[in-house]
């Protein structure tokens, strides 16, 4: 194999690879990269046995082949290489090394047989749907916050995706919760997608997933089976088992008859929120709220560190309201706000709260309260 | 040399011998009057407390322990004598020593004898440091006026008192810090009395193994034999930059206790790290209902002391033990820290679910870590547990019932089986 390709394209395929490389795994040819070099492209592949990802690059090919070569030290190299350098990257059968050449800069690496990478299956995919990149950005990363890191909850440990219906008709549905917090974004269903069965998305699948879905115009190929997902772009294939486990009933979680209403802007409410809760040192700060008509107080006391106290004006009119929050989670919610004004919706002191943009129901949010 | 006669504390020159009582329990040395940093450590603390109580055990061998299948917890010098350690496999010390008496721990009794030896170190230093029952640090610098004597004499006194009025014994180490002080209390043991001064702390180091250094366990016992450290002299070689990059934090430990050097305070309120419970059954079992039920009954009493103590942890930890002894440990951290047994019970019982191992176990146990005050545990609710609101509110009803009735007066039918 022998192939000579542009600085800039490896990197990106390279660094897409040594992201899914498990650091710490114990089968060294897990730590690898596949590299195919065939006709104009030069396909890179690495995998955990839960991820695979495939990211194909235009080069100069001058004999077709495939090695395998460890993804970190490649990304190094390459990292470490001139912008703009042509680099040529040679693979020799008789010493088992992989020759990578850059101007006056030479790397011999070692590599394993191409025969030992594992592929994963391909899958039966029951569902096949295109969606636009923004769609499925908003999607996860308005919901990822509130992914579950209890491994003994492990079907909480990824977004559940899956079909809904929403007040405005079908709706592709991610939702995500620790049992503290719960995320629930609606997108309208793309065609193709109704019958698709609902998947628990890892959480490390939904990092790697973003970096697929930062160009806004690009058309995103989804394809769904019971036991997997698979994201593409024209370049970049993400395959992804997904989580085996039944994702909880998340609709009897989610009140109903919240009546009073905040409505507060999103950005001051995260300032504020941010600014009282600097007193604490405790991991979990608690954040007291005191609504009165049109005025909230917020408060942190902290008895071996100090208090603070912050008045807002809002809007609310019901009768006073004593509430306590855990401040991460407050700002979280808060931060999802992007366009117009966060209202909550509040019942009790004791009982769940929720959080949407104005009268926007294709985002909502719910946060358990914290004793004060 | 200063000199001190362990029986009748007389403070003399020289001598093999006290010139008043002719005792021959003398300790003499160069710095006997002005070290103050003392370990206290009984003498095979629960089997003496055994053998004061009856007087017939004085001289059979003694093993204090968890039944047939348990281990050693204490062995009386006789039985040590046939070989019997502390920490043995029961049916192993049997083997060595047939004839020995085994008694299972009358723990009130060894906390009442504990209780009462701290009352008497109390008077001689608002500083002590329990490590255990039968053990503690005591720091009796700048009590010399107060008591009209050094503090080595105040020690002796101590030991001696621990005798006459408690019929227990114990080994004083005296140093000028705790590490030197442990290591002094087990150079003359049982009923010793040993001193490391300034002066010859480099040259009696230098020759002893590291793994004298408490806190070094197998783990770092092999790391060090891989850098090829096995005596304080290897240690003595290394510089501090080096040994910090190879063992990180311990590793500037380590180089500080090359040189006896120790910074480490005597602290009268060491916080309490963790709490945990654990019982070994009397036969080995993989039957799930009766591993549920042990698992409830430990994190119950997990979450009694939790509570007593005002604390409540972040991290929840299931310990199991194969019948082939090899061990198993899972944990959990919790977004909101807990002392219900309740929610203790529904972690362990969730990492117990994912070990996915049939057993057999020999031992089963639950703890907490990572601990803060209780006064912001259990705050945050569990959206996808809506009834775990109740059951915490219900356990709480049942501890007031158990205060003002009794322990037994409300239990679970789940710690029934």
């Amino acid at each position: 194999m022998k192939f000579s390709i542009e600085r800039a394209a490896l990197l990106k395929a390279v660094s897409q690879a040594q992201s899914v490389v498990e650091r710490r795994n114990t089968i060294p040819i897990l730590a690898n990269v596949l590299i195919e070099a065939d006709g104009s492209d030069v396909q890179f592949r690495a995998t955990d046995l839960d991820i695979e990802v495939v990211d194909k690059a235009p080069a100069q090919v001058e004999r077709a082949g495939a090695t395998t070569v460890s993804a970190v030290t490649l990304h190094e190299i390459v990292r470490k290489l001139p912008d703009g350098a042509l680099v040529t990257l040679t693979d020799d059968a008789a010493t088992g090394r992989l020759t990578v050449e850059a101007g006056r800069s030479n790397f011999s690496l070692a590599t394993l047989p191409r025969e030992d990478f594992p592929v994963m299956a391909s899958s039966e995919y029951t569902t096949n749907f295109g969606a636009p990149a923004s769609v499925l950005r908003r999607l996860f990363d308005k919901s990822k916050f509130a992914i579950s890191t209890e491994e003994t909850r492990y079907y909480l440990n990824g977004v559940y995706m899956h079909l809904a219906d929403s007040e405005d008709g079908r709706a592709l549905r991610c939702v995500a919760t620790d049992g503290h917090r719960l995320a629930r974004i609606d997108a309208p269903l793309p065609d193709g997608a109704e019958g698709m069965p609902g998947v628990i998305v890892p959480r490390k699948t939904v990092g790697e997933l973003r970096k697929l879905l930062d160009d806004d115009d690009m058309q995103i190929a989804v394809s769904v089976s019971e036991t997997k997902v698979r994201f593409a772009t024209p370049n970049i294939t993400l395959t992804s088992k997904v989580i085996d486990g039944t994702f909880p009933d998340y609709s009897r979680v989610i009140p109903t008859g919240n009546t009073r209403k905040l409505e507060v802007d999103a950005a001051d409410f995260a300032k504020a929120v941010d600014r009282v809760a600097t007193v604490s040192s405790e991991r979990s700060r608690a954040v007291k709220l005191q609504l009165d008509e049109d005025r909230l107080i917020l408060s942190v006391n902290a008895p071996d560190s100090g208090a603070a106290e912050e008045e807002l004006a809002v809007a609310y009119a019901d009768e006073r309201l004593e509430i306590g929050f855990n401040a991460k989670y407050l700002l979280e919610i808060a931060s999802q706000v992007d366009r117009e004004n966060a209202v909550f919706l509040f019942n009790s002191s004791g009982d769940p709260t929720l959080m949407r943009e104005g009268t926007d129901t294709s985002a909502i949010y719910v946060v358990m309260p914290m004793r004060v | 040399m200063p000199a001190l006669c362990r029986d009748c504390l007389s403070e003399f020159e020289t001598g093999t011998r006290c010139p008043t009582c002719r005792s021959p329990r003398v300790v003499s040395h160069d710095e006997l009057w002005s070290l103050s940093i003392a370990h206290m450590d009984c003498d095979a603390f629960y089997a003496s407390v055994e053998k004061r109580d009856n007087p017939e055990l004085a001289d059979k061998p003694v093993i204090i322990g968890g039944g047939r299948r348990g281990v050693v917890s204490t062995a009386c010098y006789v039985a040590r004598i046939r070989g019997v350690r502390s920490a043995m496999p029961m049916f192993q010390a049997l083997k060595l020593c047939p004839d020995a008496v085994v008694i299972r721990p009358r723990m009130q009794a060894y906390v009442e004898a504990s209780r009462q030896i701290r009352q008497m170190m109390d008077e001689l230093t608002p500083v002590v440091e329990p490590l255990s029952l039968d053990e503690a640090f005591l720091d009796l610098t700048g009590t010399a006026r107060l008591h009209g004597h050094p503090p080595a004499v105040m020690l002796a006194r101590l030991v001696r008192r621990m005798r006459s009025e408690l019929g227990l014994t114990g080994s004083i180490g005296l140093s000028h810090n705790k590490f030197l002080a442990k290591i002094a209390s087990d150079l003359d043991k049982p009923h010793g009395f040993a001193v490391i001064g300034q002066t010859e702390t480099q040259a009696f180091l230098r020759p002893k193994p590291v793994r004298m250094i408490w806190g070094v366990g197998g783990a770092t016992q092999e790391a060090l034999d891989r850098a090829g450290i096995r005596t304080f002299q290897d240690l003595l070689r290394w510089d501090k930059a080096d040994l910090t990059a190879r063992f990180g934090g311990m590793g500037d430990r380590l180089w500080h206790l090359a040189r006896g050097q120790d910074k480490r305070r005597v602290s009268a309120h060491e916080p309490m790290k963790s709490i945990s419970n654990e019982t070994t059954f009397f036969e080995d079992t993989g039957d799930p209902d009766i591993l549920d039920g042990h698992l409830w009954r430990m994190c119950e009493k997990v979450a009694d002391r939790a509570k007593a103590k005002q604390l409540a942890g972040r991290v929840v930890t299931l310990k199991l033990k194969r019948g082939n002894h090899s061990q198993i440990t899972r944990r959990q951290s919790l977004g909101d820290a807990t002392q219900l047994a309740d929610r203790i019970y529904r972690v362990a019982r969730n990492l117990f679910d994912q070990v996915g191992d049939q057993g057999p176990y020999r031992l089963i146990g639950a703890g907490i870590s990572d601990l803060v005050a209780e006064g912001i545990a259990d705050r945050t609710g569990d959206l996808l547990d809506p009834n775990a609101g109740r059951r915490g509110q219900a356990e709480r009803a049942a501890d007031k019932i158990r205060n003002k009735f009794g322990p037994d007066a409300i239990i679970k039918g789940r710690s029934l089986r």
